[in-house]
């Protein structure tokens, strides 16, 4: 591990409180913009207070590849509405007026990124708050394009991994990963299957081998239930498309959100965050 | 840029053409696409692998396609001498089962026991759906919800094959989408599943192994030429989907200095309306499905649909080689409108007694366009890289259109 990767960012700072706490981590994913710029904000604003204890922010892109129909839709709704990735750092400086210590990292695809522009991307999103980054196409193979500029800027950048990454494969997808390791609990998309602790397991055990980084679990997470379960193992369950699932269920037939749609998705979020709260780990202080 | 010592060398150990190519793929899919890449670089090593591609060329393809001097339009085009190589008379009426081939000895090879493709016009997909039946595994193609109303005999072909055709609405419901859901799919099935693509695109390994099946087009043309003129051809014309039929007549040619090598993409409506698909002459650089190249795309990174007359070229992407060789310089990449590309259809049937696909019609409307231009002893070769049984109905909606108007063309 070299400096940069030991940057101290609010990832670092938050993992190491949840590990003094004696608990494990929720991660709420939402499509930044979804359904429109107003209650994408309003949504935004709200996740913390309701309980998430990080919050993952994704970057619209016409082609998600990784990602199933609930997301994709999410992104297509957003785009339709004029989010652009400009507009993503603007609710991040938004965000942050209010909020200065919940970490906040960007995930989406690369070529966004790309065309805006590696080095002014890295520049505005450190000036806007930005904490960390998961780029869903930018295996360690292609770790020039991004990890080390932002690793270089004093972002973290999370590495996913699968459970087809094997022990020959690890060390190197490890070898640059700050902040916490994402392991992806299902070979799939998003919001498709959902696995057991005891599915993930094994994997956990693999990683940890590797790395003394945070593993955050994410890919199919739905219910508080599922989420408890995952921080028996994980350091941090991820949920994604229940959240956007909410958003969909709430929206018109002109896909306009109906009024209270924003306290739907924040009261998800803290019943989510009840069942990970649920859990208590090895505390290394008093639980508070 | 510096020229270097060979056009022939890429992609290097990372997939990269210059800036071009790469692996941006998922992590989920990384392992499967280093697997990949493992099982091709030892069996484009194995002869036995190419005796066997081979022999099903020549026995089940219909392999060497004939090199043919167009006389008639020649004459009509009044300057170099026009050759056509006629991919069109392969097995399923493309070049495109000369990969999917080649990507079912792959599939064999690793062990795996299911195959999914992505098709646009459908060529690719019966092409898949043919080696799958003549090798008994299951098959599954993923199509935009559009292009199966487009392309039903396409759609039905597969049918019978006994291929499952997706159609895919996600996103735009296009070809773009298609490919996305078909990635989606590999990322689920791991395991048993090879992901056959249908062009010189997507994750290293795929631009080169797709173009190493692709180039026996243009080895061929050169024996044919030397046989016939007892030279090398001096210029030769391909139209660009993804990029693979133009691929494989070009590559074996790119060192060869004197030979001037155009690529011609579906200008649409043309290049000053939104309505075209010319990726390397209208697009810029990005990264899509799994590489770095030029695409059609907003100022925000977006990727945008194209529009053709013809579904085979309707890809926002291009082959990452292609784009290294845009920017190299070898290639002269250019585009023609859907009304050039259906004059040149009507031509090719009516004086040549073929119809062409409408992808190579676009290839035949740069070549009507320029023929005139060189000497009489010029050797000009097209790949005529399709039949236009499958566009007979558009084509037929096309002219009846033309015919309630008054002027078109
Ligand atoms: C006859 C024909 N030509 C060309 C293409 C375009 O693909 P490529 O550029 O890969 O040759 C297609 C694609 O469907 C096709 O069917």
């Amino acid at each position: 591990m070299d400096m940069s990767q030991r940057t101290e960012t609010r990832i670092t700072r938050k993992f190491a409180q949840l590990k003094a706490a004696g608990r494990g981590g929720l991660g709420a994913f939402i499509t930044a913009g979804d359904p429109d710029f107003e209650t994408g904000l309003e949504i935004l604003m709200g996740l913390a207070d309701a309980g998430a204890d990080m919050i993952e922010f994704g970057i619209p892109f016409s082609d998600p590849m990784a990602d199933g129909p609930a997301v994709q839709a999410s992104s297509l709704r957003a785009l339709k509405n004029g989010m652009t990735l400009k507009k993503t750092l603007d609710m991040v400086r938004a965000f942050r007026q209010r909020d200065d210590e919940t970490p906040m990292v960007l995930m989406g695809y690369f070529n966004p990124i790309y065309i805006y522009g590696v080095e002014a991307f890295l520049v505005d999103a450190k000036a806007a708050g930005v904490d960390g980054l998961i780029m869903v196409d930018l295996p360690p193979e292609e770790e020039n394009e991004l990890c080390i500029p932002a690793l270089a800027a004093g972002i973290n950048f999370i590495y996913l991994t699968a459970p087809t990454t094997d022990a020959a494969r690890l060390p190197k997808v490890v070898e640059k990963a700050s902040g916490f390791v994402y392991f992806v609990s299902i070979t799939g998309i998003t919001g498709t299957r959902s696995a057991t602790s005891a599915d993930i397991a094994p994997h956990i055990e693999r990683i940890r081998k590797f790395t003394d980084l945070p593993i955050a679990v994410g890919f199919g997470i739905k219910t508080p239930e599922n989420a408890a379960d995952m921080v028996k193992i994980g350091d941090a369950a991820v949920v994604g498309s229940a959240l956007v699932q909410v958003i969909t269920d709430n929206l018109d037939g002109e896909n306009r959100a109906r009024p209270g749609l924003a306290a739907k998705v924040h009261q998800l979020v803290s019943e989510l965050a009840a069942g990970v709260r649920s859990v208590a780990k090895r505390p290394t202080k008093e639980v508070v | 840029m510096n020229t270097p010592n060979t056009y022939r060398a890429g992609a290097d150990d990372d997939g990269h053409f210059g800036i071009y190519g790469g692996r941006y793929v998922a992590e989920t899919l990384m392992p499967l696409i280093l697997a990949v890449e493992r099982a091709w670089n030892e069996a484009r090593n194995d002869p036995d692998f190419w005796t066997e591609f081979h022999d099903l060329m020549k026995h089940y393809v219909g392999r060497p396609s004939p090199l043919y001097l167009a006389k008639r339009l020649t004459e009509q085009l009044g300057g170099a001498k026009v050759y056509f190589k006629r991919d069109e008379l392969n097995h399923t009426g493309a070049h495109k089962i000369n990969n999917t081939i080649g990507q079912i000895l792959m599939a064999k090879r690793m062990g795996k026991t299911r195959i999914i493709a992505e098709t646009g016009a459908g060529q690719h997909g019966v092409a898949t759906a043919t080696v799958c039946a003549l090798f008994g595994l299951p098959c599954i193609v993923y199509m935009g919800a559009t292009d199966v109303e487009r392309q039903s005999p396409n759609v039905f072909r597969m049918n019978l094959l006994g291929a499952e055709v997706r159609p895919v609405t996600s996103g735009t419901g296009t070809l773009k989408d298609a490919m996305n859901e078909a990635l989606r799919d590999w990322v689920a099935n791991v395991d048993d599943t090879f992901y056959i693509i249908g062009t010189v695109a997507g994750p290293h390994p795929y631009p080169t192994m797709v173009r190493d099946f692709q180039c026996v087009i243009g080895n061929e043309l050169r024996d044919q030429m030397d046989e016939a003129e007892g030279r090398l051809p001096d210029t030769l014309v391909a139209c660009l989907g993804g990029g693979s039929n133009a691929m494989g007549l070009f590559h074996p040619f790119l060192d060869d200095e004197g030979v001037e090598i155009i690529g011609v993409e579906a200008g649409g409506k043309g290049l000053d309306t939104d309505q075209h698909c010319a990726s390397l002459t209208g697009g810029k650089p990005g990264v899509l499905h799994g590489n770095r190249t030029y695409l059609l795309q907003t100022d925000d990174g977006q990727i945008l649909d194209g529009h053709s007359i013809s579904a085979g070229l309707d890809y926002p992407g291009i082959g990452p080689e292609h784009s290294w060789l845009k920017d190299s310089g070898r290639v002269s990449y250019v585009s023609v409108t859907d009304a050039e590309a259906l004059d040149a259809f009507q031509l090719c049937t009516r004086m040549e007694g073929i119809i062409p696909a409408l992808e190579p019609s676009h290839a035949l409307a740069h070549v009507i366009k320029i023929a005139g231009t060189y000497p009489k002893d010029h050797l000009l070769v097209m790949n005529l890289c399709g039949r236009g049984d499958k566009d007979i109905f558009a084509v037929a909606k096309h002219l009846g259109l033309d015919m309630g108007q008054t002027d078109q063309g």
